[in-house]
């Protein structure tokens, strides 16, 4: 990932007509809010700080897309191997489940960047240096992908077990597969039983990127706090880190709202 | 009443069978034919195991001992493919089991084009065919949900027939229906009884069963206590058990 990429996009849309009037009005505005108020929101007239900010709201937009994803993946994966019929594999799913639920997700971090991480050997980074294999950014992903998923685990198992048993018996009698079964019946319904769950734990997922922070990732309290640090405006970017997450789970809470509806069966509660 | 249909060949042959579960004894061998034409009821007190054996016949629930073949295929050889004996087998339930987030032509054409495999221009074209005979075609777009119980009832029995199956077993398919919806179900099954169709029927309408069964069989204790053509088993009983039943029931 390049965290700089979509930077530049933005400074584009910036640079044409309308927009770059209404964000120089708005930058005046802040840089006199600054002056005769004494309030520094730096990242609204500071092309610098913006730019910084900019790149940690897309870092953590980045892990939040990429980890909900995997962790969805993750949990349908351990519910498909907790339900099948192996003993190891069902042993397996219940360690994982019971290891990244019961264990503090800032230390979860910290084991793979500084235990798991110093294991792995390091590449070119075709300048002459080494870089990780992994970067921080990796590992944050790996890591909340997996504690997100343990949960994701239990959630999409509660969701199957409330799929009535004899839904599930008429399927079998009409000659489907597991595999088919889970596809067309089971999960189409489970999921719709398991929204409101997994829409608490995706938001707890979204919130949780801020401990890359630990690990030096990029993200917005990182970044946020970069800015504090040099232009001394704490007070300032907080507020403005705290509203960036509010409307930041908004557009998630938005989006699985979406889809919550578009599932919905007409005649059909549950 | 055999002369009404040309009977074939048995389709269902069940002998010596026994089912527990833990150290109750559900089923204690029980023995029955059903040839290919033919429709048969089985009666009972609840309890009786009349399910149970119904979801044996197509491998829901695994026998402990004996034998049932189902159009000469062993249900209990465990080298059988489940998938081949369902396919044979359509079953339909007391609760409907429809498949909720399907509307109901969706919920007919899913297992042909899931599990045979079949064109869906095709199962589509027979789908609406087979709701239309169960008197549905007005409701093709309607949800589980949507319909009552009855009409969800009729698209399960057309959803088993979309398979095309050699024998429907009906567990109880109108206990939960009012004697209204009642009727358009117990029509539907009759018309399907007089094209030949192969039924068993698990009920307890004994006035259907009286006029519509070639053959009936009365249940209890796990045990088939009585069998016969429907005129002789509920005009002369001749066991005390069935007498006191159908006392009770009629």
């Amino acid at each position: 990932m390049d965290p700089g990429a979509p930077l530049r996009c933005v400074r584009d849309d910036v640079a044409d007509g309308a927009t770059a009037r209404q964000i120089a009005m708005i930058a005046a505005f802040f840089e006199r809010l600054n002056e005769t108020q004494g309030l520094n929101f730096s990242v609204f007239y500071d092309a610098f700080d913006r730019s910084r900010f900019l790149t940690g709201l897309w870092t953590t937009s980045y892990i939040c897309v990429v980890a909900i994803l995997a962790s969805l993946l993750l949990g349908l994966l351990g519910v498909w191997v907790a339900g099948s019929g192996s003993r190891l594999g069902r042993l397996l799913v219940r360690a994982y489940v019971q290891f990244f639920r019961n264990t503090p997700p800032l230390v979860q971090l910290s084991f793979f960047y500084f235990a798991v991480g110093g294991l792995l050997p390091t590449v070119s980074d075709g300048f002459g240096g080494q870089s990780p294999l992994v970067s921080g950014t990796g590992w944050a992903i790996i890591a909340l992908s997996l504690f997100a998923g343990a949960f994701n685990v239990e959630i999409f198992r509660a969701g199957i077990e409330a799929v009535p048993s004899t839904t599930v018996e008429a399927a079998e009698s009409l000659g489907y597969t597991r595999l088919q079964l889970y596809i067309h019946v089971v999960l189409p319904l489970a999921f719709r039983i398991c929204l409101p769950a997994l829409n608490n734990n995706l938001v707890n997922l979204v919130k949780t990127t801020t401990l890359a922070y630990a690990i030096g990732v990029p993200e917005l309290l990182y970044a946020a706090s970069q800015i504090w640090s040099e232009s001394f405006n704490v007070r300032e970017m907080m507020n403005v880190l705290l509203v960036t997450y509010v409307l930041l789970v908004a557009v998630l809470v938005f989006v699985m709202g979406r889809w919550e509806r578009a599932m919905r069966i007409p005649g059909y509660s549950t | 009443m055999a002369s009404r249909h040309q009977l074939g060949e048995p389709v269902v042959v069940v002998a010596g069978v026994e089912k527990s579960f833990g150290s109750f004894k559900v089923l204690k061998d029980v023995g029955l034919i059903v040839r290919r034409g033919e429709t048969v009821c089985i009666i009972g007190p609840s309890g009786s195991g009349k399910s149970t054996l119904l979801r044996c016949i197509n491998g829901l629930v695994p026998i402990s001992k004996g034998s049932i073949t189902v159009a000469g295929r062993e249900v209990n050889d465990p080298r059988l493919d489940k998938l081949s004996l369902r396919r044979d087998v359509g079953i339909v339930f007391q609760q409907y089991n429809l498949f909720p987030h399907k509307s109901a032509l969706q919920n007919v054409m899913m297992a042909p084009i899931h599990v045979l495999k079949q064109d869906k221009a095709e199962v589509e074209e027979r789908a609406r065919r087979l709701l239309a005979k169960v008197g549905l075609s007005d409701k093709l777009a309607s949800y589980p949900g949507e319909l009552s119980g009855g009409q969800q009832q009729r698209v399960a029995i057309a959803r088993s027939l979309a398979m095309n199956p050699k024998v429907m077993l009906f567990d109880e398919v109108t206990a939960a229906l009012d004697p209204e919806t009642k009727k358009e179900v117990l029509v539907t099954i009759q018309d399907l009884a007089a094209e030949g169709m192969t039924c068993i029927l698990v009920t307890h309408e004994m006035g259907f069963a009286r006029e519509v069964a070639d053959h009936v069989y009365f249940t209890d204790g796990g045990l088939i206590v009585e069998h016969g053509p429907p005129a002789e088993l509920f005009g002369a009983p001749r066991e005390e058990r069935t007498k006191a039943f159908l006392d009770k029931v009629l």
